[in-house]
């Protein structure tokens, strides 16, 4: 038997982002002894790198605003297919989260009468965001993490899970390793919470860093748990496309809402060319109309680049394909032109998005206050992740919770940007209450030792193999190339059924890695474990991309270009299957409560 | 495109050395992405700590050249070409391995500090109001990453390793952040000339010259900290009144 060292708790939280953090401070403040692990050191998680926003209707800079406007703009973003009582708890529950947030000690940018300042973005009716310049995320999870310390709560960082463990049906517990000195640890809890973010590592041309690997996914598909909704991969309209080491990294939505503007080659506006029907009457059809919008302008409708990222990211392939792009293909992103409506633009600009500023001059040798941006898409957020309860964020696996990015539900089709930031939040705090109050009310679990053997030799397996020519990093760069170009923004269905023999052929190779060095910090063994979650999450997209045979929000088929209404009331679920093959369904999409049917009618 | 040549420190914390790599540069490459593909091509168990590739997590902190930076964010084309580069782990730290330094120390240390205490909510709502032009300093500390590159290059801590009487840049600016901010309420100072040994820095500056974020950590932060301390630790106005509020209890906010 291997040695490992045991830890006990009454909630496990496993990722320490946004949501991972909000979770473990809920059950503390329950109460009940909790560990929280990161597979990055304390505050370094992927929140740190949300930019724009948190959006949550306080109503303090346009008091139209309300839960019910921002319930029905995540509906309408997410084209119906989201889980309507999560849209509701979400819009209905964000103000007190962010306000809580300040309680702790965030700073927010403030209104000339000192309370919240909020932005405009994308799809958002009323400005909405809640922000700190472009360094949203920084602040939010400093917050969390400078508040959550004093709770009480046991931080394992540098730890990675790459196993659930279960007594009957029920998860008890986890098993992972110290990536510092690659020791063993078995976790025993009365409830896990999964917060382990998203999996943008499975593409080539990403904004999401190393550890998004799909790692909740993985652990809870593999403990027997459904996902839903995974053929929705959001690709973000603007990543930095050049120089090349660059590829991917993000460029705020914030920019626009500031009022810049997208162009092509030719210098032409292409956003105004093509207007979805669902957003006619809300977008601007001129230049002057959205400039003012973007300045507070109450009267003025959106411009046409504050539309949807799935939209905005649809036409910027299409200017690209059709010969109109940059010189490194991609389009401009410009704001240096309100040079032309403020006199301190400069200046102006260096404020309201000092990061940009600072990644451009810094990576690219471009002053964004003098010249345009170059960008195209990047795989930004994942709207599929766990099925969860609504309310309590519950899997179908008992004693096996999920917040934030990794699991599913709120989105449907489409996230809308800031979106996210409060999703983590609200979902967060209940999955932190409601894993609390199961832990309570169940004793613990037994685990047998053949699970933890299993997961031990499963874990060594890399350096037991003899010397392969199967090198980690080359599996893993191929997998991200063939999901990129066959599993992408425009999808059809050849590519994708190549894809699964890809897929499939990876699989195979990465069963005979191996690896070499000891287990102290080894990125050699670290990618090659991370390969067997990246790899169900890319069969997993795949297989519903093909499901859905339409396009719909972020899923794009130019084999089945428009919406099929048969498609528009079914989400579709995966899970593993007894013999270990992933089994889908469809699953009706529950009719709207009344009340909320109105007020979906009344903000059309 | 060129080849370019590293030296690279290699070994864990008992020993080690360096070690030579080369390998392709390409327009726009960052150190980091050099340390990436070295791992890829020639050196699978390299360790390396890094999350963002962009500045915003400070995960990546080494010495390039002597220089205590973030390689995502040092650009290859600003290095010298034609001599070999030197990348090692900070030196303030304890190595764990390679390029890998453990600086659980910062995690602990912050720990000491108390932690922020809201005055009661302006409104019934139970929020506050706050002027733009009252928070903006603070909002410069909030800039931090926690990259500890300060922590790294601070001579107290590096070379004469008091890190049981100093808690460093920092965690100076994490105090300067909480103290600043117009709702707290609590008392750092007495913390910070006794068990936070603010005395200890005497302004060489370096702290703010490695900033990536260019925090303006001594001026801004750690100058105004001392002369709090100063006023009420060695005025005698402020010592009198200090005796009468230790009097009074701790009225919670």
């Amino acid at each position: 038997m291997a040695e490992y060292q045991s830890h006990e708790h009454d909630v496990l939280v496993i990722g320490a982002g946004g949501a991972g953090l909000r979770a473990a401070i809920e059950a503390s403040a329950a109460g009940v002894s909790v560990g929280l692990v990161c597979k990055s050191l304390l505050g370094k998680a992927h929140t740190v790198m949300a930019e724009g926003g948190v959006a949550a209707a306080l109503a303090n800079v346009d008091d139209r605003d309300g839960w019910n406007v921002h319930f029905a703009d995540t509906m309408r973003g997410g084209q119906y297919l989201s889980n309507w009582r999560m849209a509701e708890l979400h819009a209905r529950e964000a103000p007190d989260r962010v306000r809580e947030l300040e309680a702790w000690g965030a700073l927010f940018d403030r209104t000339a009468d000192g309370r919240i300042l909020q932005r405009n973005f994308g799809g958002h009716k009323y400005p909405r965001l809640a922000h700190v310049g472009d360094r949203t995320g920084l602040e939010m999870i400093r917050t969390l993490q400078d508040y959550g310390i004093h709770q009480g709560m046991e931080v394992y960082m540098e730890h990675a899970i790459v196993a659930l463990l279960k007594d009957g049906d029920r998860v008890v517990g986890a098993f992972g390793y110290d990536r510092e000195r690659g020791r063993f640890r078995v976790f025993r809890a009365k409830a896990v919470v999964l917060a382990t973010g998203g999996i943008g590592r499975a593409f080539k041309i990403t904004s999401n860093s190393w550890e998004y690997t799909g790692d909740g996914h993985g652990l809870a598909y593999d403990a027997g748990a459904a996902l839903l909704d995974m053929e929705f991969v959001q690709f973000h309209p603007t990543g930095m496309v050049w120089p090349p080491s660059v590829r991917g990294i993000l460029v705020t939505e914030g920019v626009r809402g500031e009022g810049g503007i997208l162009t092509n080659s030719e210098g032409n506006r292409f956003m105004f060319d093509d207007i979805p029907d669902l957003y006619k009457n809300s977008t601007a059809d001129n230049a002057e109309e959205g400039w003012v919008y973007t300045q507070g302008d109450k009267e003025a409708r959106r411009p046409p680049e504050l539309l949807t990222r799935d939209h905005v990211a649809r036409c910027i392939v299409r200017e690209i394909r059709e010969g109109r792009g940059s010189p490194h293909n991609g389009v401009y992103l410009d704001i240096s032109w309100i040079s032309e409506k403020l006199s301190n633009a400069e200046e102006h600009i260096k404020r309201k998005l000092p990061s940009m500023y600072h990644q451009f001059k810094q990576l690219a040798d471009i002053d964004i206050t003098k010249e345009a941006m170059e960008v195209g898409p990047t795989t930004h957020y994942v709207m599929g992740g766990v099925l969860v309860d609504a309310d309590t964020q519950m899997s179908t696996v008992p004693g096996l919770f999920a917040a934030g990015e990794c699991a599913a539900g709120l989105h449907g089709a489409n996230r809308l940007g800031g979106n996210s930031l409060s999703d983590l939040l609200v979902f967060g705090q209940r999955a932190g209450k409601y894993a609390a109050e199961y832990a309570s009310e169940n004793g613990s679990g037994a685990i047998d030792d053949g699970q933890v053997e299993a997961a031990v030799s499963e874990t060594l397996a890399p350096f037991d193999r003899e010397q392969s020519s199967e090198n980690p990093f080359e599996i893993q760069y191929e997998l991200q190339e063939r999901m990129q170009e066959l599993v992408g923004i425009v999808r059809n269905e050849g590519d994708m059924q190549r894809a699964l023999e890809v897929i499939e052929d990876l699989g195979k190779r990465a069963g005979k890695v191996s690896v070499a060095g000891n287990r102290e910090y080894n990125p050699g063994w670290h990618t090659a474990l991370d390969l067997k979650f990246l790899l169900i999450v890319s069969e997993a997209v795949a297989r519903a991309a093909l499901e859905r045979k339409e396009s719909r929000g972020a899923h794009f088929r130019e084999d089945h270009e428009d919406k099929d209404e048969a498609f528009g009331s079914v989400n579709i679920t995966q899970h593993k299957g007894a013999d270990g093959e992933m089994v889908i369904n469809r699953v009706p999409v529950q009719p709207l409560r009344e009340d909320l049917a109105a007020i979906i009618e009344e903000n059309r | 495109m060129a080849t370019a040549n590293f030296r690279i420190w290699r070994g864990d914390g008992e020993s080690g050395g360096f070690e030579d790599y080369s390998t392709e540069i390409d327009e726009g490459m960052v150190v980091l992405d050099a340390v990436h593909q070295i791992q890829a091509e020639s050196a699978p168990d390299l360790a390396v700590r890094w999350n963002c590739k962009a500045g915003k997590c400070g995960s990546c902190s080494a010495e390039v050249n002597g220089n205590p930076r973030l390689m995502c964010m040092t650009r290859m084309s600003d290095l010298p070409e034609d001599e070999s580069i030197t990348i090692e782990p900070m030196k303030a730290f304890p190595t764990i391995r390679d390029l890998v330094t453990d600086v659980s120390w910062n995690y602990e240390a912050k720990m000491k500090v108390k932690p922020f205490k809201p005055r009661k909510p302006d409104d019934a709502d139970g929020t506050w109001r706050m002027d733009q032009d009252d928070i903006e300093r603070v909002q410069e500390f909030r800039k931090c990453i926690e990259c500890f590159l300060c922590q790294d290059v601070c001579h107290v801590l590096r070379e004469h390793d008091l890190h049981e009487e100093f808690i460093g840049p920092r965690l100076m600016v994490h105090n300067a952040a909480l103290e600043m901010h117009p709702l707290d309420t609590e008392d750092r100072l007495g913390d910070l000339k006794e068990d936070q040994g603010i005395g200890y820095c005497n302004i060489t500056k370096c702290c703010t010259h490695v900033c990536p974020e260019e925090i303006t950590i001594t001026d801004n932060a750690i100058i105004p900290l001392k002369e709090r301390v100063v006023g009420e630790y060695y005025d005698p106005l402020s010592r009198l009144l200090r005796i009468f509020k230790s009097k009074d209890s701790n009225e919670p906010a």
